[in-house]
């Protein structure tokens, strides 16, 4: 269990993270979802304590992070598989890692079979891909068997085989009963990944519920409407209350009603249909929609 | 003159270059001011003890030539470099011209400025350049910073790490050299030969001053003559570097 | 003991430790034994002069401390430390401790190998150690590696940039102590108050022949004596080592 509580990061004038409070849930794969510079990171420094809070805090399973006792026994985290010494074997870094826990030395040859790196494990970590990386710095978050486990952007960079991995790697970790948040920008992504998604823009919260919700309320539900007679079903449904837009090449599109509600009032008053096709909008236009005022960096197209 | 033009931008775009001037400036001139203000009839003040504390900005000067090649390597910029320059001895030579011009004018602005800030703290000290050796001792400066500045290249490129560099560049010029001379008979007979000392021997041979009584060393060279061994092993020592780079992955 | 044993897996576990120590001790050691070999009646050689070399292998291990500590900033395993252990106070007086019992064998090797070859190239000389400003001479090289080695994972906490530290740490100890010197009357009046100037009087100091080069501090008119200086050393690594402790807690890692 995760909470945050009125976190704030100021940097001089800009502020990064403003009043963020979130709890995230066991048993289940949260997104924390968020355009570039939304403050995903620098949130997640700050549960891990490595980032100081301006104001707010953030607790894990009650406490700071600061205040647990041999911390990667409760927490596991990977915010930058690049956090390695290029010239120290991927062996190497996890009996520090293991040492400073008080975890046995076997524990590190266990977590090395677990993401396949055991071939490779004398090697040193500067000469790895980045998605051998990737699996090294979740090995580093296996270590202490962690109820609490966080990652930053775990896909970026890796191939389709390595997402893969990683997801169903994620899935299973919750199905134990674990609390796990993974940060993304990426809607899509989350989408097959997440179960409960906390979406933040410019520092601030937008929305937290579960996937299914958020995807439901963000994406625009619309019916295309095929019709020889749709100068005669257009009015019908207005008078229903419905939205109609009528297309360039005379389809229409109805926003707030369903395909059988349209079906039914078709049907009733005796109009032809040769389509009725419920349309869902894309991921990517739902979460534009939510954070489009909240990109921090706004590419102009088209201009 | 493309490519001067091309390390002319990327070396002024970035911090440390103007961090390492202002503080080759800064703190040379200041302790000349320190030195010209403390000054009295048992050391008097001359025009070569307003020189006395420009080694310090020449190893900054040292550092940053070091760091504008080994700061390509660390961030991967030197590949972008080869790729819009293939010819990589000129991309480097046109490096090296540029850091060295720049070391060559701070050299000057360290000499000049020390010798001025002495010349306003003490009217009344004899401060004029006059002598040939004096002329030497300061305009020189810019000379001895310049042909620094291409060693330190060369063993930026060379080493390619800028801890590995600036150590050896520091730990060699400070304290090697004159450690050498510790060795008993044969220090001595080294050190004439090491270019640091050689370098001292141009800004020095006849400016005798409280600071460096005597020479000590019997140089091989006069005064000029010890300034082209010392350019010719920097530019040697920038020769080697740039046939490495050119034959090396990059 | 934990966190040593981690600081310490951490160190041997990349490469640049190892060299600095090799290059420190293979170094200072066989300048010693060049010095050895070419003294003579006109340079006789005496316990002291074997010392001459050993502060190349002093600024070797400051480097390597200044390392020590820059690296971890500059890889990121920083971070990874303080998510390991959440008190940055106790992995951090871990590290420098670790960095600085090593900094302290290597002073002894380098000072009691440097003494051994002397004594082996010229065996007919006169090398007993049996006078405490002989003893302090040798031995007390691992002590003043020690202190240098604090101060300089003091100052690579505080820079976190490498290039910064060493540059800092080099010109300071080489070049800066002695520049002073050159400032008529009050030069000396400051040098006597500089820590590496106490480093050399608590190794030089009653009856140790002075050297010149950068160890010709000994003129200096110091407010201590010997032990006394090399509590004042100690003193401003330890300050400094806190001062850098405190900011490190206080900072975003």
């Amino acid at each position: 269990m995760i909470e945050a509580i009125g976190l704030t990061k100021r940097y001089g004038n800009t502020v990064a993270v403003d009043d963020l409070s979130f709890t995230v849930a066991p048993g289940r794969v949260t997104g924390f979802l968020g355009p570039n510079g939304a403050g995903k990171s620098t949130t997640m420094r700050m549960i891990l304590g490595l980032d100081r809070p301006t104001s707010g805090k953030a607790l894990i399973d009650g406490k700071p992070y600061a205040q647990l006792d041999r911390p990667l026994r409760t927490v596991g985290a990977l915010l930058d598989a690049k956090w390695v010494h290029p010239n120290r074997s991927a062996r190497a870094h996890l009996q520090w890692l293991a040492k400073s826990n008080g975890l046995p030395a076997r524990r590190v040859e266990e977590v090395l079979e677990m993401v396949g790196l055991t071939a490779v494990a004398k090697r040193r970590a500067g000469g790895y891909s980045l998605g051998m990386a990737q699996r090294l710095g979740i090995a580093g978050a296996l270590l202490g068997d962690p109820q609490v486990l966080l990652f930053d952007e775990p896909v970026n960079g890796l191939d389709p085989e390595g997402i893969l991995w990683i997801r169903q790697f994620m899935q299973g970790l919750a199905a134990e009963g674990r609390t796990v948040l993974v940060s993304s920008h990426l809607l899509s992504e989350m989408a097959l990944t997440a179960q409960d998604l906390v979406v933040i823009g410019k520092g601030k919260i937008i929305s937290q519920s579960s996937t299914t919700e958020f995807i439901e309320r963000a994406t625009e539900n619309s019916v295309l409407v095929r019709s020889p007679q749709a100068s005669k079903l257009g009015p019908l449904l207005v008078d229903k209350g419905y939205t109609v837009r009528t297309d360039d090449d005379g389809s229409l599109s109805v926003t707030g009603a369903t395909s059988d509600q349209v079906g039914d009032i078709a049907g009733a008053n005796a109009v032809v249909l040769h389509e009725l096709s419920p349309q869902r909008g894309s991921l990517e236009q739902a979460f534009m929609q939510l954070t489009g005022d909240s990109v921090e960096y706004h590419a102009e197209i088209g201009k | 003159m493309t490519l001067l033009a091309v390390e002319r931008i990327k070396l002024f775009s970035t911090r440390s270059p103007w961090w390492c001037m202002a503080l080759a400036m800064v703190i040379t001139i200041g302790m000349a001011a320190l030195i010209s203000a403390n000054t009295d009839d048992r050391f008097p003040l001359t025009v070569s003890v307003s020189q006395g504390f420009s080694n310090f900005g020449m190893v900054v000067i040292m550092v940053m030539a070091a760091l504008a090649v080994t700061t390509e390597y660390r961030f991967g910029t030197i590949r972008a470099t080869f790729l819009a320059v293939p010819g990589r001895v000129q991309a480097l030579l046109a490096k090296t011209a540029v850091v060295a011009l720049l070391a060559g004018v701070v050299g000057e602005a360290v000499a000049f400025g020390s010798w001025g800030i002495g010349t306003l703290i003490k009217p009344d000290a004899d401060m004029a350049i006059n002598s040939s050796a004096e002329w030497r001792n300061v305009a020189g400066t810019g000379l001895v910073f310049a042909l620094a500045a291409v060693l330190a290249v060369a063993v930026g490129v060379l080493v390619r790490q800028t801890a590995g560099a600036v150590a050896i560049l520091l730990v060699y010029t400070m304290l090697v050299e004159s450690l050498i001379g510790l060795i008993p008979t044969l220090g001595q007979k080294i050190q004439r030969w090491l270019p640091f000392q050689n370098s001292t021997n141009f800004q020095t041979a006849g400016n005798e001053s409280f600071m460096n009584e005597t020479g000590g060393l019997d140089y091989p060279f006069g005064p000029w003559g010890s300034l082209v061994y010392f350019a010719a092993i920097c530019v040697g020592l920038l020769v080697v570097a740039l046939v490495v780079a050119k034959r090396r992955d990059a | 003991m934990t966190l040593l044993a981690v600081e310490r897996i951490k160190l041997f576990s990349t490469r640049s430790p190892w060299w600095c120590m090799a290059l420190a001790i293979a170094l200072t050691v066989g300048m010693a034994s060049l010095i050895a070999a070419n003294t003579g009646d006109q340079f006789p050689l005496n316990v002291a002069v074997t010392q001459s070399f050993t502060d190349f292998g002093m600024v070797v291990i400051m480097v390597m401390a200044a390392l020590a500590a820059t690296t971890e900033y500059r890889f990121g395993t920083i971070r990874a430390t303080f998510l390991a252990v959440p008190s940055r106070t106790g992995a951090l007086v871990a590290k420098a401790t670790v960095v600085a019992l090593l900094a302290g064998v290597v002073g002894e090797v380098v000072a009691f190998g440097s003494w051994g070859i002397s004594k082996l190239i010229k065996p007919n000389v006169d090398l007993a150690i049996n006078s405490t400003a002989e003893w302090r001479n040798v031995a007390g090289t691992g002590l003043v590696f020690m202190i240098a080695a604090l101060l300089a994972v003091a100052v690579g906490i505080l820079i976190r940039q490498t290039a910064g530290a060493v540059a800092i740490l080099l010109v300071y100890t080489m070049l800066v102590e002695n520049l002073i010197g050159l400032i008529p009357t009050l030069g000396q009046k400051i040098q006597r108050w500089l820590p590496f100037m106490h480093a050399n009087n608590f190794r030089t100091a009653d009856g140790a022949p002075v050297t010149d080069g950068p160890g010709a501090g000994s003129q200096l008119d110091f407010p201590f004596g010997p032990w006394g200086s090399l509590a004042y050393f100690a003193a401003i690594g330890v300050g400094l080592l806190v001062v850098a402790l405190v900011v490190a807690k206080r900072r975003d890692a």
